[in-house]
């Protein structure tokens, strides 16, 4: 028995067992974090029940209506620091927090209520969340409906009331279209006139007639606004037609308009289906809608479609530069110590701290070039700048920069991969080296491109700290395409899944409410990026396998 | 075949189409040549641009100052005496002077042409003058019969036909009338004084050796009234036989400093008028030196003494342990070695220029302890000094009554090599410190630009993340490399890669939102788990060899990893379970608690311990990876001859295996180490930002890369912050480059002695 165990030490097995075990936990780190986020991020789309019960708290006693966000357990003595004796002898004390919304009403929309100080548990099948535009969720049981002319009450009240509720939608998207689109279109043509009036100007053209051409166009304009604003009058004058009453779980009575209101539902009355139904709703309308509210409610289309447009122009800048730059090291460069010092300097472009970038970007593209542009191009827009402050332009060139080395590495790593035969078949044929690599060496290490593009593209897409001082913004008025000329607006901010994250977690006015929206954001942006990942090492699979096979 | 149809099938060599089509295609050849090249290049270059670039923006930090000799003329046209009191305006245009008769003149400083000149109708003779802080744009003038006659030099300017008009207008405070100060009427032979909306302080010495204080309080009930009422306190400090040389008041109206004749330095507290309180007596002057100028550092704190040796030296009050305030020299400048006739210092920095008798000026910097510029400007003694508000244009006088304009470019002397890494005694410090404080509301608000709190945080940080990760990357990537089944090699291994492209800022937010509160809540349980999961990962090796041989059997070897993954997660779960319960029983219901109170140590929610473990994860895979690579790549002939010798599996791998691969293995560490110092969103996210300099792991730090992060958007393009950050950015580039050029030498030699073996 002694023996067997001086022998299970001697052989070393439990070292090996040991480095064994290090991969279990890496691989259990891994994992775990992948399903945290995915549980956490699919699962707020979830509707949850919504619990009433008493709550006693030293004298007072106050009925609770909400939706449990979380749990603990706290130490009585930090309870008792903050005032809250809670019955019994145990130390450690499990608490709740309760998302009870409502936050209009004068009280916190999170509170934490500890299990022993909660009285009986039920879900009215009555309450109602309320979804708004401002102010976040509104928990209570829905009283009554008023159209200004009418009252409804009991039977038909609900119907009456998601009707209302489409009546708005409908009208609000009307309001929108006015406002985002005909308004934003004159804006832009009004500003566009202030620019070339005072490109004439700074020109010292006298023509009095090119000026009364741009006050004509400038008058046709404001008449233009001024019909579009009556309709828009009009539409906000019908909007606020409708409001409902609503009770609040201590028994007051509220009333809300409907114009605020987006959506109004009774969790605790609903099937699984419905909740199925509710559950891809939700998911849609945050992949699809703006943000509102601080960003801490609705959707994140803005950050989706920034990231995108981004990641796409800084794929048209990095590749062929990194092509270039590759076959330039691998076919045409000399072999030598030169050579070799170009590769580790490349190689240690990878390794570069990405902020070091961002500090390179900021100053060298937005303020260097760009105050430039701004002055050979611009001059009437000064002193607001136009290229000289961060925008899209520049951060798509600054992750260029930074992803360079990813796709110079990938192409050439192909290029090595290419057998010499081939090479010397085509040269041997009598092709010249150009045509060689042309129509021979780059076609086949298309997939490596690819390999290092889809990399690039993985990198970019997780990056933020470059990005915040090169033109990312928590909140941008306008997507960087849309229906004013010149449609691509590069000298726009932009927003970004990553730069979201960071903001909306840790820059938000209401942590609580913003967390299961990050959640949800970080799980987008890891499903996206652990794709992109996946894609490219199955390419460079494919590729490998297919040149062992060709080089035998 | 025949020659014939070899020649209809490929066209005759001579063919001038086909010579044509050659030089066509040898064209595209050089032409895709010169391109790739050109365009191959271009990209190296743009890629050395960044440090270039990096580089030119910190190096005019280091810059030294440079005066240019503007004009010079004579400036009698302007004086009738001789001079007192000479300041410029905002923009330096526009001077004023003062001189003994009572002419206050205000000219054009390029020129010395006179804009317009007053007379003082004083009723006596001017005996001493004074002048308030530069900002406040005062001064005093102490007459014959006790009397004193306080002005205000004001500057209007207008935009007619879109140029500057800069017109000079004076009030009086006090109002044009002298103001008496003695009540005995003496000559007043030194004077101070300082204003502000509230009140005006006023100290003044006489001929026969007393020191009288006045304060004037601004009456509010007259608000209305065209001429401000004053309330008027008095009282005397009784200085028994000194002779007075010099006095200063700060311009909080607080303090009082008496030079005395033979270069003692006394420091009074006269914030309450009736009880002034002598705080400390200084010998500022060594035996055989005289004092020979006096003047406030701008803010009021420190006061430059002069002396006729061409030295400055710098004193502000330091608390001593019984938290009174004692004056201590700072630090000094030397000019040259001729006595210095006349300090001025800057209005919105702590720098200063001084004049000697030789006609040498200096500019100088107090915090970076910079002497910026010693320069001979005049063949006689200086007289004057005065520096423009913004510091750039220097107007001096000499005893000759030559003026002599001067030009200044001096960006950026707030800092220097010595202030960015050594310890600096701030203002109102203690001691000398390492601070990174960049900026404040307030205007003399002295920046301090230390950037050793924040090299600090970064290899802190990293220094913990290589602590979490190291052992785990290893010891797995020995595990992947030698011991794993082939097919769970192919799982495994992509699966820590996506591990290393998954976005940092995802992990900033889980570690900042999600572990550092379970962190803090289940600190034993955390700490369990780093201590339990080896011991049960041993503990579970042993009872794998004491299960039937049947059982073990069905596992083929290569997958001890894959078993040990519920073992992981058990001991992961046993340990939180046991957290709560462990607190209680030992570290008094409360560990952080406890640490604070038991062990003194702080502890933040956002610890080092949370930013090791969130960094290590970003920096396993990276280590995983390329020491896997290296492990892997250790020819076989090598371990398949040290077992066929008999050695065990894990002997190869300690004797033979892991001595190969070292290199690459050192290289990982390397490239580990420059992504950890390099890494920006976690540390933002999961640490407090405090640029504290300490080691402790329950406390968080600011790194270089959180701070660039944080306060580059708002530093002002090419001010002195700015390329402070830039300098910050640089280090950070030459710290990964350094880690990454030594890896990937290490990695170059070790695939050449591969390729031998």
């Amino acid at each position: 028995m002694k023996k067997m165990n001086s022998n299970w030490l001697k052989s070393g097995t439990p070292w090996i067992w040991l480095t064994g075990g290090a991969v279990a936990v890496s691989l259990v780190m891994v994992i775990g974090l992948l399903f945290l986020i995915a549980i956490r991020g699919l699962g707020q789309f979830w509707p949850t029940e919504i619990i009433s019960f008493e709550y006693k708290q030293g004298d007072q006693t106050k009925t609770l209506l909400g939706e449990v966000a979380d749990q603990e357990t706290v130490q009585r003595e930090r309870l008792q620091a903050l005032g809250i004796k809670v019955p019994g002898e145990e130390e450690w004390i499990t608490r709740y927090l309760l998302k009870i919304g409502n936050r209009d009403q004068g009280h916190p929309d999170f509170v934490w209520v500890e299990k022993l100080l909660m009285g009986d548990v039920s879900t009215p099948p009555d309450a109602c969340v309320i979804e708004r535009d401002e102010w976040g969720n509104f928990y209570g049981y829905l009283q009554s409906f008023s159209d200004q002319n009418t009252t409804v009450k009991g039977q038909d009240l609900w119907k009456r009331v998601q009707k209302s509720i489409a009546r708005r939608l409908e009208l609000s998207r009307q309001i929108k279209e006015i406002e985002k689109h005909q308004i934003g279109k004159i804006n832009a043509q009004v500003e566009q006139l202030r620019l070339e009036k005072r490109r004439l100007e700074l020109d010292n053209v006298t023509d009095e007639a090119a000026y009364t051409e741009i006050k004509r166009r400038r008058s046709l304009l404001d008449k233009k606004y001024q019909s579009l604003q009556r309709t828009l009058a009009d539409l906000y004058q019908k909007v606020k037609r409708d409001s409902i009453v609503v009770m609040t779980s201590d028994g007051k009575e509220v009333t809300l308009p409907i114009a605020k209101v987006r959506r109004i539902y009774q969790p605790n009355r609903m099937s699984t289906l419905d909740k199925i139904g509710f559950y891809f709703t939700k998911m849609e309308e945050f992949i699809t809608d703006d943000p509102r509210e601080a960003n801490t409610e609705g959707g994140i289309f803005p950050a989706i479609f920034g990231t995108a447009l981004m990641v796409m122009l800084m794929s048209i800048i990095v590749t062929p530069f990194g092509v270039i730059a590759a076959v330039y090291l691998h076919e045409y460069a000399k072999k030598g110590p030169l050579t070799r010092t170009i590769r580790i300097a490349v190689n240690n472009l990878a390794g570069v701290p990405s902020i070091v970038y961002g500090v390179f970007g900021l100053g060298f593209f937005v303020y260097l070039i760009g105050g430039r542009v701004d002055q050979i191009f611009f001059p009437e827009a000064l002193p607001a700048p136009t290229f000289g402050t961060p925008g899209l332009l520049w951060s798509s060139l600054t992750l260029a920069l930074l992803t360079l080395p990813v796709v110079i590495i990938a192409t050439e790593e192909g290029l090595s991969r290419i057998p010499r035969t081939i090479r010397e078949g085509s040269l041997a044929l009598g092709a010249t080296k150009a045509e060689t690599l042309w129509r021979t060496v780059l076609p086949m290490t298309t997939p490596a491109m690819m390999t290092g593009l889809i990399l690039a593209v993985a990198r970019a897409a997780g990056e933020v700290a470059p990005l915040m001082m090169v033109g990312v913004v928590k909140l941008a008025p306008s997507l960087p395409i849309d229906d004013n000329y010149p449609f691509l607006h590069l000298d726009r901010k932009f927003m970004h899944l990553g730069f979201h994250i960071y903001d909306v977690g840790f820059q938000s006015p209401n942590v609580e409410a913003a967390r299961p929206l990050v959640y949800a954001t970080a799980f987008v942006l890891v499903v996206l990026i652990v794709a992109l990942n996946l894609l490219a090492i199955k390419i460079r699979n494919r590729l490998r396998e297919k040149y062992i096979t060709q080089a035998q | 075949m025949s020659d014939n149809t070899y020649k209809k099938i490929l066209p005759d060599r001579n063919d001038p189409r086909t010579l044509r089509r050659q030089r066509l295609r040898d064209l595209k050849d050089r032409l895709f040549k010169g391109s790739m090249a050109l365009g191959g290049i271009s990209v190296i270059i743009a890629v050395m641009l960044i440090f270039f670039y990096l580089f030119y923006v910190v190096i005019p930090l280091f810059y030294p100052a440079e005066v240019k000799e503007k004009g010079r003329y004579d400036f009698n046209q302007v004086l009738n005496g001789s001079p007192l009191f000479l300041a410029m305006e905002e923009y330096g245009e526009i001077g004023i002077s003062v001189d003994d008769a009572g002419h206050i003149t205000f000219f054009h400083v390029d020129d010395g042409s006179v804009v317009s000149q007053q007379t003082l109708e004083l009723g006596s003779r001017v005996a001493s003058a004074g002048s308030s802080d530069p900002s406040k744009a005062s001064f005093a003038l102490g007459l014959a019969n006790g009397s004193m006659i306080l002005a205000r030099h004001i500057y209007k300017i207008s935009y007619p036909n879109d140029a500057r008009l800069i017109t000079p207008d004076l009030v009086f405070p006090l109002g044009e009338e002298p103001v008496e100060i003695d009540s005995d009427k003496k000559t007043l032979t030194h004077i101070a004084v300082q204003l502000n909306e509230e009140q005006i302080t006023v100290a003044a010495v006489t001929d026969d050796g007393r020191l009288l204080l006045n304060r004037f309080l601004t009456d509010d009930s007259f608000e209305d009234e065209e001429e401000a009422e004053f309330e008027k306190e008095t009282n005397n400090i009784d200085l028994g036989t000194l002779k007075v040389a010099k006095i200063r008041l700060d311009i909080d109206q607080d303090e009082l400093y008496v030079l005395t004749d033979t270069g003692d330095l006394l420091y009074f507290n006269i914030s309450d008028l009736e009880e002034p309180e002598l705080l400390d007596r200084v010998a500022v002057a060594a035996t055989g030196e005289k004092v020979s100028a006096m003047e406030f550092l701008n803010g009021g704190i420190s006061m430059l003494v002069a002396n006729d040796k061409g030295e400055i030296s710098q004193w502000f009050p330091v608390a001593d342990e019984n938290n009174k305030n004692k004056l201590h020299e700072i630090r000094s400048f030397q000019l040259g070695n001729d006595p210095i006739t006349a300090i001025s210092p800057e209005y919105f920095r702590k720098g200063f220029i001084a004049g000697d008798t030789d006609g040498k000026i200096g500019v100088f910097y107090t915090t970076s302890q910079r002497t910026l510029l010693v320069k001979p400007i005049s063949n006689h003694s200086i007289v004057q000094l005065a520096i423009s508000p913004r510091g750039k244009k220097i107007l001096m006088l000499d005893t000759q009554n030559q003026a002599n304009i001067l030009d200044v470019v001096n960006e950026h002397p707030e800092v220097s090599w010595y202030s960015i890494w050594g310890k600096v005694w701030y203002e109102s410090r203690k001691q000398p410190e390492y601070i990174w404080q960049s900026s404040s509301a307030s205007n003399d608000f002295e920046p301090k630009f230390s950037l050793m709190p924040l090299t600090v945080g970064t290899l802190k940080a990293a220094f913990y993340a290589m602590l979490f990760a190291v052992p785990l990357a290893i010891m797995g990537a020995v595990f992947t490399a030698y011991f794993m089944s082939p097919q769970m090699r192919n799982v495994v291994k992509p699966t820590i890669e996506i591990m290393e492209a998954l976005p940092t800022v995802i992990l900033g937010f889980l570690a900042g939102l999600w572990m550092a509160p379970l962190v803090e809540k289940n600190l034993p349980g955390i700490f369990m788990i780093i201590i339990l999961t080896p011991v049960a990962v041993l503990l579970a090796s042993f009872v794998w060899i004491k299960l039937p041989a049947h059982i073990r059997h069905r596992f083929p070897e290569g997958w001890e990893a894959a078993l040990l993954v519920p073992v992981v997660i058990a001991v992961m779960f046993f340990a939180m379970a046991l957290s709560h319960p462990v607190e209680s029983l030992l570290f008094e219901n409360d560990m952080p608690h406890w640490i604070t109170t038991h062990l003194g140590l702080d502890f933040d929610q956002r610890n080092s311990l949370v930013v090791g473990i969130a960094m290590g994860f970003a920096v396993i895979p990276t280590i995983f990876s390329i020491s896997e690579d290296a492990i892997f790549s250790v020819p076989k002939h090598m371990t398949v001859g040290s077992l066929a010798l008999g050695a065990t599996p894990w002997q190869t791998l300690v004797r033979v295996v892991i001595l190969t691969a070292s290199p690459g293995i050192f290289s990982a560490l390397m490239i580990g180490l420059g992504r950890a110092v390099g890494e920006t969103m976690i540390v933002l996210m999961a640490t407090g930002n405090t640029p504290i300099m300490d080691f402790n792991i329950f406390q968080g730090f600011r790194a270089l890369s959180a701070n660039i992060a944080v306060e580059m958007p708002e530093s002002e393009v090419a001010s002195t912050h700015y390329r402070v950050l830039f300098l910050a950015a640089l280090v950070l580039f030459l710290f990964t480059f350094v880690f990454n050029t030594i890896a990937e030498v290490v990695r170059q030699r070790l695939r050449e002695k591969y390729s031998s073996l």
